[in-house]
């Protein structure tokens, strides 16, 4: 993008790629009906790597332990299932606030300083709560998990049924709600300042911008989604595992984002689709050689093509039309 | 088993030294190219291998496994700098964390396939088997030549850094790497041979980790944490740093896991998290 782009705010008119994206993902209900277990996971996946584009791709905030807020909102919608409150929308809200407190009280030390110490709090924050969860086995089942939870009918009318519709259909439409959001957030002038910030943090407080401020309202809004994305696979599956706050959960996110490329919000959806998709393919001949076509396809990724797939689109594209213009 | 206040304690600090030894070779290259090496792990893996590879199949013993260990993961650290993180020092930390994620997966995948997922036995020679009594405190006989060994090489680490030529040239080159290469010292090469001894000594650690800390595929993951630790709160380059550091944690996690199991690993953790708030630089350049 020109410098001149750059200054404006970007324009919210929806291009014809975007609504064939949403368009795509209706139908995956009605061409894949058989999938719609393995299409929810990678919804809910692609909700959670949106909220690391919020912080990584637009603040520039790397991050280890992301699975912080999304292993507090699984925690959260979970248990109040299991306690009689099996309502999922007001779960979904629980959630997020879960997301959020954790995201607010821990951003205070995981915004300071450089990138290294940015890497090495957020892990160690998301290590703490996995500890804490672990021995907090009377609340939280420990390594059994979390099961018996009662989760009531969507909006009183509609079960969760086992082929996943209803799944489906409900962590789509939170997708696209939140993605609006998200999408607002970015094209506004505070999502401009976040680029801002990333792109040179010494020189934003000389025009004014309140950096560490700006720093710590992303990270809870993004820890509020990442919250919501926990709620939904701890009720579309009824079941919380010590998993969702591991550390491999938030290397992996870290891939997806990176793979499908940050800063462009499509990039984290993408990402996860094709990451699970690969995954549920490959790990089902032998996980060890998922782990190590992974980890060759990051290294040559490095290599290689930087920008992940939108990226890589996008400099096609803009390739094409300076031919054209030429 | 009862174990008195000073047992505990030596087994921390033998631990410690284990952590020291794989740390170390980290710490210098983070200090001298600020590269976040999350695959650091694996060389100590692969040192673990060599070794039990060495002792079983073609029956060598283990004192003279040692050496070897040391060697491979040395000679693959210094391959590994040449073909591919020496093209990656001026990129960004997320890069350097994704290649090196990749590159610890693949290790991971690499050692299962090889070897299986299950852990690896070690048989160590009778004379480092039992233990001795020192001044009315029984200490095991392998963890007291732990930390022989390694108070040894931290003593010639030491005269290195701070007698030799070379150690002056990595002592500028930590401090200031550009200034160093305009007074003509040649950076790249000092980081190579940096890098390669520090695998090498990460390698000779991941050997005398099997009866200690166990050896398996997992290992360079779950002990990626406590290396990383080390290096942070010791401050990167600092070999006196890193060795308080990895001493340090050494004793807090064994007599945590002791004598308050409930928290188990949580102490080490919100340790790492204290003193990064405490001690952004590190302990040694705050205390400087």
């Amino acid at each position: 993008m020109s410098a001149a782009a750059e200054t404006r705010l970007p324009d919210a008119r929806w291009r014809p790629a975007e609504v064939a994206f949403w368009l795509a993902a209706v139908a995956v209900i009605f061409l894949f009906p058989g999938h719609l277990v393995l299409g929810s996971q990678v919804l809910i996946t692609a909700l959670f790597a949106l909220s690391l584009d919020l912080i990584l791709g637009y603040a520039g905030i790397v991050s280890l332990g992301h699975a912080a807020m999304f292993g507090a909102g699984a925690y959260t919608a979970g248990l109040l299932a299991r306690h009689g409150w099996g309502e999922p929308l007001s779960g979904l809200v629980a959630a997020a606030a879960a997301g959020a407190a954790i995201a607010w009280a821990t951003s205070f030390i995981a915004v300071r300083g450089g990138d290294l110490t940015r890497l090495m709090v957020t892990l160690g924050i998301g290590l703490m709560l996995y500890e804490a969860a672990n021995q907090a086995a009377s609340l939280t089942g420990g390594v059994d998990g979390l099961s018996d939870m009662a989760v009531r009918d969507l909006l009183g009318v509609f079960p969760f049924d086992l082929a996943g519709r209803t799944a489906y259909v409900y962590s789509l439409a939170v997708l696209f709600a939140l993605f609006l959001v998200c999408r607002r957030i970015v094209r506004s002038p505070f999502g401009l300042s976040l680029r801002g910030i990333r792109d040179g943090a010494r020189r934003m407080p000389a025009i004014g911008s309140p950096v560490r401020r700006r720093l710590i309202a992303i990270y809870t809004v993004s820890g509020a989604i990442a919250g919501v994305a926990g709620a939904l696979l701890a009720q579309t599956t009824q079941f919380v595992g010590l998993e969702v706050l591991g550390f491999a959960r938030s290397a992996d996110l870290l891939i997806m984002l990176v793979l499908g490329g940050p800063g462009w919000l499509y990039g984290g959806l993408i990402g996860a689709a094709v990451f699970m998709i690969a995954q549920s393919q490959l790990s089902s001949l032998n996980p060890v050689y998922w782990q190590f076509w992974l980890g060759l396809f990051l290294v040559a990724m490095v290599f290689a093509a930087r920008g992940g797939v939108v990226g890589a689109v996008a400099a096609a594209r803009e390739r094409l039309l300076r031919g054209v213009h030429r | 088993m009862l174990t008195s206040l000073p047992g505990v304690l030596f087994d921390g600090v033998a631990y410690g030294s284990l952590l020291f030894l794989i740390s170390i070779g980290l710490s210098v290259t983070m200090g001298l190219m600020r590269f976040i090496n999350l695959a650091h792990g694996a060389f100590a893996m692969l040192g673990g291998y060599v070794c039990v590879v060495g002792m079983t199949r073609l029956g060598v013993p283990f004192l003279a496994m040692l050496p070897a260990a040391f060697l491979v993961a040395a000679a693959f650290g210094a391959v590994l700098e040449r073909v591919l993180y020496r093209r990656l020092y001026r990129r960004s930390p997320l890069d350097q964390v994704l290649f090196s994620l990749g590159l610890t997966l693949m290790s991971v995948a690499g050692a299962t396939y090889v070897w299986g997922s299950g852990q690896q036995p070690v048989h160590l020679p009778a004379f480092l088997l039992g233990q001795v009594r020192v001044l009315g405190v029984d200490l095991g006989v392998y963890r007291l030549f732990l930390v022989l060994l390694v108070a040894g090489i931290a003593a010639a680490l030491a005269l290195l850094v701070r007698k030799t030529r070379f150690g002056a040239r990595i002592r500028a080159s930590v401090d200031d790497a550009q200034a160093s290469a305009g007074l003509g010292i040649n950076v790249t090469r000092v980081f190579s041979v940096t890098f390669t001894l520090g695998s090498g000594l990460a390698g000779l650690g991941g050997a005398l980790a099997i009866d200690v800390l166990g050896l398996d595929p997992t290992f360079p993951l779950k002990y990626l944490v406590y290396f990383l630790l080390v290096v942070v709160v010791g401050g990167a380059g600092s070999i006196a740093g890193t060795l308080a550091a990895s001493l340090l944690l050494g004793v807090f996690d064994v007599s945590g896991k002791y004598y308050v199991p409930a928290v188990g690993a949580f102490v080490i953790y919100a340790m790492m998290v204290l003193l990064l708030l405490l001690f952004p630089g590190g302990l040694r350049r705050s205390v400087r």
